[in-house]
């Protein structure tokens, strides 16, 4: 049994993250952090750093989580997510949702909005704090 | 009229609003291009050429001028904040300039790449002015015999010199010098396959087109997804006194390096770069800050790598002798205005020229001003998803070919050739002497035509001129020092296997 966090290096992944792992240790179960990429740009800023990766994984070894982090080359994220989580066992999924222009909409897609269609278990979607 | 009056009538016909946007495009263009690794100045004008069809000659070169003189300093932000090198050019940079990002001096790095462009590409326009057009004199006195035998040359030193294997380089060459055997040109059909549509050749265009491009963008879907790097986010670029003492020297040592490759025919930006980063660890002050950042193993080489683009220029506007693929592509471009290129393109097109050497100095500025500001936008640009450029570039290369001659027949080859291009790049085959090949080829023949029909078939007339004897001499030394190399390091092999 796991929870399962959608994470980004940036305020939405990061309210996900703080959630994902409250949850994860009131419920005692293992906490997996998926930040994975398409791939197919020479940059991605969705896709954390190694050092920041690093960092995340000292603090969570102090919230005294069992925790793994997965960062795989995909095809679809969303559909990563939901894989991770099937194969897991999540009981629970936690996405950040993020504010999107009508341009943006129409423009892309949302991989939180896909996570919290066709997720089998329950999806706890996160704002970043006001303010 | 001395050169310095051409010049200036050159300068007045550069600031033509027109011309000044297409300098400011050119510039844009190509430090994105640059900026973006994969794709390069090369690659870029290939799929420009169409345009030669509807804008000015002296706009559209001044544009390609742009181009060439922003990629190469566009390579230098991809491999100052990515570790990756934008441009083979700027492999060196890579080396001091990444570890200066990565110890926060990022913005420095890429001041002092951005200033040393300026100067180096700023002296390196100068001296070419001054030794293209006395180049040209001397050489539009050569016969025939001794163009042939400078047009061996080059082909043999663009494939022998440059590279790490010797048996692909002239693999590339002679797939090269095949395709531009096509045609009838001499009379008779070659490799025509009884085919009118290839009577007339393959159109050079479409074997840049396809190469550069179409081979590119297969071997890019071939590998697509890859982990992103991790890029180091930097604001304005700028220096301190300190860092400007520590760079002058570099910069003009860098020139130094950069100017005499870029005009030798086997120049290239590679050689020089290399050389100008050995020589500033060398002379450091301090060498232990080698391999931890210095400031002068960027500042060097970025110089280099600039003036030997201006160096480039000597032999492809003096002779038309084009060394790198950039240059190859640029006199494509003359060729397709119907501009005779060669040592008399001084004389005969005296305007072109000089607005084309005055816009240089222009561009150069342009790129200074503008990327100083503009660093943070340029690596915003390697967040653009491949397939988006790629099938970007796939439109435009159809287009580009389909527009030379409107038919079907030129997409096939264009799917042909690129395909070739393909299984080059994954067996390691460089492109650029088969695309010399191509250019060099047809003019070769030429040459050899001309002289034997003036001694009425006689061959002893190519070693009856001076220069031609010297060129061979060169050729023949090259040889026997590549095969002593060669049989050297096969006798070591041996002694260590017994």
């Amino acid at each position: 049994m796991t929870v399962v966090v959608a994470y980004s290096p940036d305020i939405y992944g990061k309210a996900a993250l703080e959630y994902g792992a409250t949850e994860a240790s009131r419920r005692n179960e293992k906490l997996v952090v998926v930040n994975d990429t398409k791939g197919d740009a020479y940059v991605d800023k969705r896709l954390a750093a190694e050092k920041d990766i690093d960092a995340l994984r000292t603090e969570l070894e102090r919230l005294d989580v069992q925790t793994e982090v997965r960062q795989d080359v995909v095809p679809d994220v969303a559909e990563a997510v939901l894989q991770v989580s099937a194969e897991s066992g999540a009981t629970l999924i936690v996405v950040g949702v993020r504010p999107r222009t009508p341009v943006g909409k129409l423009l892309l897609g949302s991989v939180a909005q896909r996570i919290i269609l066709d997720a089998t278990c329950p999806v706890l979607a996160v704002k970043p704090d006001a303010g | 009229m001395g050169s310095f009056d051409l010049l200036m009538q050159g300068f007045e016909n550069a600031f033509t609003p027109t011309n000044l946007l297409y300098a400011c495009i050119g510039v844009l263009l190509g430090t994105a291009v640059g900026v973006l690794p994969g794709i390069g100045p090369a690659m870029t004008l290939a799929l420009l050429l169409p345009i030669t069809y509807s804008v000015e000659p002296a706009s559209a070169l001044i544009m390609f001028a742009g181009i060439y003189y922003g990629g190469m300093y566009g390579g230098s932000t991809t491999s100052i904040l990515l570790n990756t090198p934008g441009e083979s050019s700027s492999v060196v940079t890579a080396i001091e300039g990444n570890k200066m990002a990565k110890a926060g001096r990022a913005a420095q790095a890429l001041a002092t790449a951005a200033i040393g462009s300026f100067v180096a590409g700023t002296i390196g326009t100068l001296l070419l002015v001054l030794f293209a057009p006395k180049l040209a004199t001397e050489v539009v006195k050569l016969g025939a015999p001794s163009y042939f035998a400078l047009l061996l040359l080059a082909l043999f030193a663009v494939t022998a010199v440059l590279g790490s294997s010797r048996l692909r380089g002239f693999t590339a060459l002679f797939i090269g010098l095949a395709i531009g055997l096509v045609g009838t040109s001499t009379g008779q059909p070659r490799l025509t396959f009884g085919s009118p549509l290839l009577a007339d050749g393959i159109d050079i265009v479409v074997v840049a087109v396809a190469i550069f491009a179409i081979g590119e963008a297969l071997w890019v879907a071939s590998h697509l997804r890859r982990r992103p790097l991790d890029i180091i986010p930097v604001g304005q670029p700028w220096m301190s006194r300190d860092d400007w003492g520590r760079s002058w020297k570099p910069w003009l040592r860098g020139t130094a390096f950069g100017f005499p490759f870029g005009a030798l025919p086997a120049g290239g930006a590679e050689l020089p770069t290399f050389l100008s980063y050995i020589t500033e660890r060398k002379l450091a002050k301090n060498p232990e800050e080698f391999g931890h950042g210095a400031i002068e193993g960027v500042a060097g080489p970025e110089a280099a790598n600039n003036a030997s683009a201006a160096g480039t220029l000597v032999p492809l506007l003096a002779m038309g002798l084009p060394t790198t693929a950039t240059a190859a592509v640029i006199l494509l471009a003359f060729q397709s205005y119907g501009i005779e290129t060669g040592p008399g393109l001084f004389d005969s097109q005296p305007i072109l020229v000089w607005t084309l050497l005055a816009s240089l100095f222009i561009g150069n500025t342009l790129l200074l001003v503008l990327n100083l500001p503009l660093a943070p936008v340029w690596a915003k640009l390697l967040q653009i998803p491949r397939p988006y450029l790629y099938a970007g570039i796939l439109f435009f290369a159809s287009l580009g070919a389909y527009s030379v001659n409107f038919q079907w027949f030129d997409l096939l080859i264009l799917l042909v050739i690129g395909l070739l291009g393909l299984a080059m790049r994954r067996f390691g085959l460089p492109v650029l002497p088969l695309i010399i090949g191509v250019i060099l080829g047809p003019r070769l023949e030429a040459q050899l035509t001309e002289a034997l029909a003036i001694s009425s078939g006689d061959v002893s007339t190519l070693w009856s001129e001076p220069v031609a004897v010297i060129v061979y001499v060169i050729i023949g030394a090259t040889l026997l020092f590549i095969i002593g190399n060669g049989l050297r390091t096969m006798a070591n092999n041996r002694k260590v296997d017994a």
